[in-house]
């Protein structure tokens, strides 16, 4: 064999902090984006499952639930972008914790980088997969009859409102992922947690029409916030609904940005000192 | 290696002073996974840590590769402080733990680039780099195929080509060759040996005492999160005192017989193995001690496969030193208490 490993004849730069921010950041990101081109779970995720919400409510439930002044498909729409969103995010849980499982996290530990490196490459991974499942979504929309009444820059701001909430909500995956003892928590706990949590808001019917406790968990629940904010966005909010008694509904995008900021300013640190700490059970 | 021994404390380039661990077990009393753990490593020298499951020598490597903090004790690496200067010590380290940490989707070159940029190499440097390990560790096959798939030794040189990447001063191999055939394990060794050749100082963990005394310099004994002991694989094999007789009968049943013959005439205490028809004993004059032994054994009609004399393994160092024999089972699995704790 060829001298291989000779110590001292090492190439490793040390360059400055920003540009190893970006060079981390990107291998990394990298790396996700492989994954998710080869692992056939995550693609048809991404791209099947808001096919499938999409055309099982618009047409399952739009002869029963009836929204006045506007179809329920149109009312529908924001609260499956949001339960989507909310559900990509979950990857970041489950790939931390997978990664912690195999021992990944640990070649990882032990390379000069910082410890946000992974952490960014992970949830940039779930930005795409959103974006992803945003435009499938947004095309399947379209094709049962859901419009954008708005103009073409609230409609994008309504998307980038829905995107960022999911970046934030993978951080916040990404600390319980690398909390939890095996990847099948994180899959399970997503079910149990995340069902309630979108299904117990506005997205699939009125706030309203939920019974007393249910319909005040729904009204300081985040996600009606972000599934409100996107209606109006969109232009989706029904005419003459109801003006909301709570302040985080009256002000439904404000709501969602403090949420994100709130979650970003929590998991974002709490999530690399966690990552600093974590080595693979072995 | 040549380095007088009074100048090795100050030659030291992988350094620990007692190093403490302990593992809070819930409804029970904290477990010391390392109980004062001292090491010394000089520059260019190959270190195994041999102990049965449990031992503590995950732990050990996990403390000095910046892992896990220690509750007590001091850690340097090439004078730097491992605990304090973690940022430091991760440039010239190499590592390869006790499974191999590759991405199962990526290919092998995918995952080697990773660890190339991760390290700061350029684009194409690191292509060069990634393709030249690729080459040497004989992984093309795997090169532009997801590493899901294929084989426990192809992920362990995929691991290893990752760790030795930047060409570390120091590689830390967690039990490198634990679950592999013995095909894949002699692979390993001879890789590993070519690293050492090159001027890599290594420290490796292992519980096959072949591999310890094969690969390494020099040999501590670790048992119970403590360094029992420690020498050269000739030192340690010193300790349990010089030559053994061995005998291997064929009726079993003569057993008691052998027993009390060996008895008389050896130094230690006859030990029989597991299938009762060798037995060995430690002798302090062995040539003349095998004679009558065999005198005597002829003449009460005890008949024999073989007999002779034979310098102690390694084996009978870690019998001596620990009172139990080294498990040699492949499933790797440190006990439940390693597992505990590690995660927080």
């Amino acid at each position: 064999m060829t001298t291989i490993a000779k110590p001292g004849a090492s190439a490793v730069r040390r360059p400055s902090g920003l540009s190893t921010w970006y060079t981390d950041g990107w291998a990394t990101t990298k790396r996700n984006l492989i994954k998710i081109k080869r692992v056939p779970d995550v693609l048809v995720f991404t791209t099947l499952q808001p096919i499938m919400f999409v055309l099982l409510f618009t047409y399952v439930y739009e002869g029963v639930i009836d929204i006045p002044g506007i179809s329920y498909t149109e009312f529908i729409m924001a609260g499956i972008f949001a339960q989507t969103i909310v559900f990509g995010s979950t990857w970041s849980g489950s790939a931390m914790a997978q990664d912690l499982k195999n021992g990944i996290i640990d070649r990882f530990r032990t390379l000069p980088i910082s410890h946000s490196a992974v952490l960014i490459g992970r949830t940039n991974g779930d930005l795409v997969i959103n974006s992803l499942s945003m435009v499938v979504m947004i095309a399947a929309g379209l094709i049962v009859g859901w419009r954008i009444t708005t103009s073409v820059w609230e409609g994008l701001a309504g998307v980038a409102l829905l995107l960022l909430f999911g970046y934030a909500f993978s951080w916040v995956m990404a600390f319980l992922g690398m909390s939890v003892r095996s990847p099948e928590v994180i899959n399970n706990a997503a079910f149990i947690i995340l069902f309630p949590l979108t299904f117990l808001s506005n997205a699939f019917v009125p706030s309203e029409t939920l019974p007393g406790p249910l319909q005040t968990f729904a009204e300081y629940n985040p996600v009606s916030a972000l599934v409100l904010a996107a209606r109006e966005l969109f232009g989706n909010v029904p005419p003459g609904y109801p003006e909301p008694d709570v302040w985080t509904l009256q002000n439904p995008i404000a709501t969602s940005l403090i949420g994100i900021a709130l979650m970003l300013l929590v998991f974002v640190p709490l999530s690399i000192r966690k990552f600093g700490r974590v080595s693979t059970r072995s | 290696m040549s380095v007088a021994s009074s100048t090795v404390e100050h030659m030291a380039f992988i350094e620990a002073r007692g190093l403490v661990k302990r593992y809070h077990v819930r409804n029970a009393p904290p477990v010391e996974a390392l109980a004062g753990v001292d090491l010394s490593v000089e520059q260019g020298t190959v270190r195994a840590l041999l102990g049965p499951n449990g031992a503590g020598k995950t732990t050990a490597v996990k403390v000095f590769t910046t892992l896990l903090v220690p509750d007590e004790g001091t850690a340097t690496i090439g004078g730097i402080d491992v605990l304090k200067r973690g940022d430091e010590v991760r440039p010239i380290i190499g590592v390869s733990g006790q499974y191999a940490a590759v991405d199962e989707d990526l290919t092998g070159l995918e995952n080697l680039d990773m660890v190339g940029r991760l390290y700061h190499y350029p684009a194409r440097e690191s292509r060069r780099r990634a393709h030249e390990l690729i080459d040497a560790f004989e992984l093309s096959e795997a090169q532009n195929r997801p590493v899901k798939g294929f084989s426990g030794g192809m992920r362990r040189r995929i691991d290893l080509a990752g760790a030795i990447f930047s060409k570390p001063q120091v590689l830390f191999l967690d039990e490198p060759t634990t679950g592999l055939d013995p095909r894949s394990r002699m692979g390993m060794w001879e890789i590993i040996q070519g690293l050492v050749s090159e001027g890599t100082t290594v420290f490796l963990t292992t519980q096959y005492l072949e591999e310890a005394d094969r690969l390494a310099d020099a040999i501590s004994v670790i048992d119970g999160g403590r360094v029992i002991a420690e020498g050269t694989a000739d030192e340690l094999k010193a300790q349990v005192g010089g030559q053994q007789i061995e005998l291997t009968v064929v009726d079993p049943g003569d057993a008691e017989l052998v027993l009390a013959v060996l008895a008389r005439h050896g130094a230690s205490e006859p030990r029989t193995s597991d299938d009762g028809r060798t037995f060995t004993v430690g002798v302090t004059e062995g040539p003349r001690a095998l004679e009558s032994t065999l005198t005597e054994l002829n003449a009460v009609g005890v008949r024999m496969h073989d007999a002779g004399m034979r310098r102690p393994t390694l084996d009978d160092v870690f019998l001596k030193l620990t009172g139990h024999m080294a498990e040699t089972d492949t499933a790797a699995d440190e006990p439940a208490h390693e597992r505990a704790g590690a995660g927080s």
